[in-house]
């Protein structure tokens, strides 16, 4: 991982999108109509992004690139299943990312100072749980979409499809507070609000429902666990190697 | 002559490269299905930001609705022949069949840049010029031959920058091998194409004009559109356009000095 350094820095950067968005925020002062205060909107998207950069899952290509070139099928005979190894190289990433989003968060307190701010242990602790609790979410969603490559070769393009109500609805973007009642009557029952608003809310101190939020992150993915493992066991039988 | 011939094998590469990408239907409907949320979203996303007083940086909803317009337009521009060619170059460096392109009887720079062509993008494009109809009645926009004139001159200079811009970054792989991250980093900078400029404080306005032209991209089209633009805007699309489009081409006769093919 050490060796693509420029790369995960530049994947850090391409992150940067929550900052953009706070600058358009506290430049039209949209925050009267949510009574958020400019400093506690700007730790938001900070702690939105540095969700973000610990959430981020690219499974499916991975593996959709795999099962292309045929190189799932001595995955297969291992006595392991090959998403634990895809698992391992997400988090052996994140790590990788972690002194990046530093150096960005760094430059971010330069440009803002008034926004510093030092969130107490526990709750640090409970938003690293829930960060790491939406990762697993997104992973499972992906995981499921990248079996979908047993029947179809491009699932890839199912999970673009998905990307766009996770952009939007997650808070990445606007936090969820923001949004019009007729949206929120609804998006707390889905896993959006959860992957990033959440944690992000649980960082920066802003207020949220704590025990609400982990136990609809825990019931998500007691969800998808079983779904997966029923997809995965359903399409390792209907797999025939590509060229064969 | 050489136009004619140009022409007939764009049409050669037009046939193979739809004949190829029709074998995935389902996935061309679940494209369509991706643009139209897309444009939901973002318009649900402009909701919210005018929530508060109506007002973004001096627009109406209504006017930003032409922005979302041309931007969405552009996108499948993008999504139709800079992406799937110009990560192609990538693939091309790194595997070292650059070499077959450079040995064709034909200009490089027009064989990679316009050799494939993802037609879902198609959709993206036909859903934007539906929603900039939308958007003159609402603003009720007089269609006159000057107001036409204008708009297609801007946008077509946008997509020369933005042409430029892919190509610029697809360029530097002969030196940096993998760019697929620079290629993200452009994306999420093209995002804030979708607002409009004056929302920006201004330290990010000079940034995105000076540094990397995403306002001329979409905001001066959108005044042409309402009329508001000044002449000396037009002018400088024109100029900064065909600087960018000059300086991309001599940039990448210049990497190809620098390529050495794979593994040697």
């Amino acid at each position: 991982m050490l060796e693509y350094r420029v790369e995960i820095a530049l994947w850090a950067i391409s992150g940067v999108i929550p900052f953009f968005m706070l600058n358009i925020w506290t430049n039209n002062n949209l925050n009267e109509s949510i009574n958020i205060s400019d400093v506690m909107l700007s730790r938001y998207f900070l702690c939105a992004f540095f969700v973000r950069q610990f959430s981020v899952v690219w499974v499916v290509f991975s593996f959709e690139e795999d099962s292309l070139m045929g190189k799932v099928s001595p995955y297969l005979i291992q006595p392991l299943n090959p998403f634990f190894r895809y698992f391992a190289q997400h988090l052996a990433e994140q790590i990788t990312r972690f002194p990046f989003a530093l150096i960005i968060v760094f430059f971010f307190f330069i440009f803002n100072p008034e926004s510093i701010w030092i969130p107490n242990l526990g709750l640090l602790l409970l938003s690293i749980v829930s960060t790491f609790l939406s990762f697993l979410i997104q992973f499972l969603i992906q995981s499921i979409v990248a079996c979908l490559c047993f029947w179809t070769e491009k699932a890839s393009s199912i999970e673009r499809l998905l990307f766009i109500p996770t952009l939007f609805l997650s808070g990445l973007l606007a936090p969820v507070v923001s949004f019009p009642s007729y949206v929120k009557s609804w998006i707390y029952l889905t896993p959006f609000p959860y992957l990033i608003d959440f944690p992000a809310n649980l960082l920066s101190g802003n207020e949220t429902n704590i025990s609400g939020g982990l136990s609809m992150q825990i019931l998500w993915i007691s969800l998808l666990f079983p779904l997966f493992k029923k997809i995965w066991s359903e399409g390792t039988k209907k797999y025939t190697a590509m060229g064969s | 002559m050489k136009l004619r011939k140009y022409l007939k094998v764009y049409k050669k590469f037009l046939h193979t490269s739809l004949a190829s990408e029709l074998e995935y239907k389902t996935n061309i409907l679940i494209d369509l299905i991706t643009a139209i949320l897309s444009l939901i979203g973002s318009i649900f996303l402009l909701s919210i930001f005018f929530q508060n007083n109506g007002y973004i940086g001096g627009w109406k909803f209504e006017q930003a609705l032409i922005i979302q317009g041309i931007y969405t337009i552009l996108n499948g521009i993008t999504n139709t022949w800079f992406n799937p060619n110009l990560t192609e170059i990538v693939k091309h460096i790194r595997e070292g069949t650059l070499d077959y392109v450079l040995l064709k009887p034909i200009d490089n720079q027009f064989f990679i840049s316009l050799k494939k062509i993802n037609p879902s993008g198609f959709l993206e494009i036909i859903l934007g010029f539906f929603l900039l109809f939308f958007c003159i009645r609402i603003n009720q926009i007089n269609l006159n031959l000057s107001f036409l004139t204008l708009s297609l001159i801007t946008i077509s200079c946008s997509i020369c920058i933005l042409y430029s811009l892919w190509f610029f970054i697809s360029t530097t792989t002969i030196w940096f091998v993998k760019t697929w991250n620079a290629i993200e980093v452009l994306r999420s900078f093209l995002y804030i194409g979708r607002f409009p400029l004056n929302s920006f404080s201004f330290s990010l306005r000079i940034f995105f004009s000076i540094f990397i032209p995403i306002a001329f991209i979409t905001t001066i089209p959108s005044e042409v559109f309402l009329g508001l633009s000044q002449l000396w805007k037009i002018l400088l699309e024109v100029v900064v356009a065909s600087v960018f489009l000059i300086t991309s081409r001599k940039f990448w006769l210049f990497a190809l000095k620098f390529y050495s093919s794979a593994s040697s």
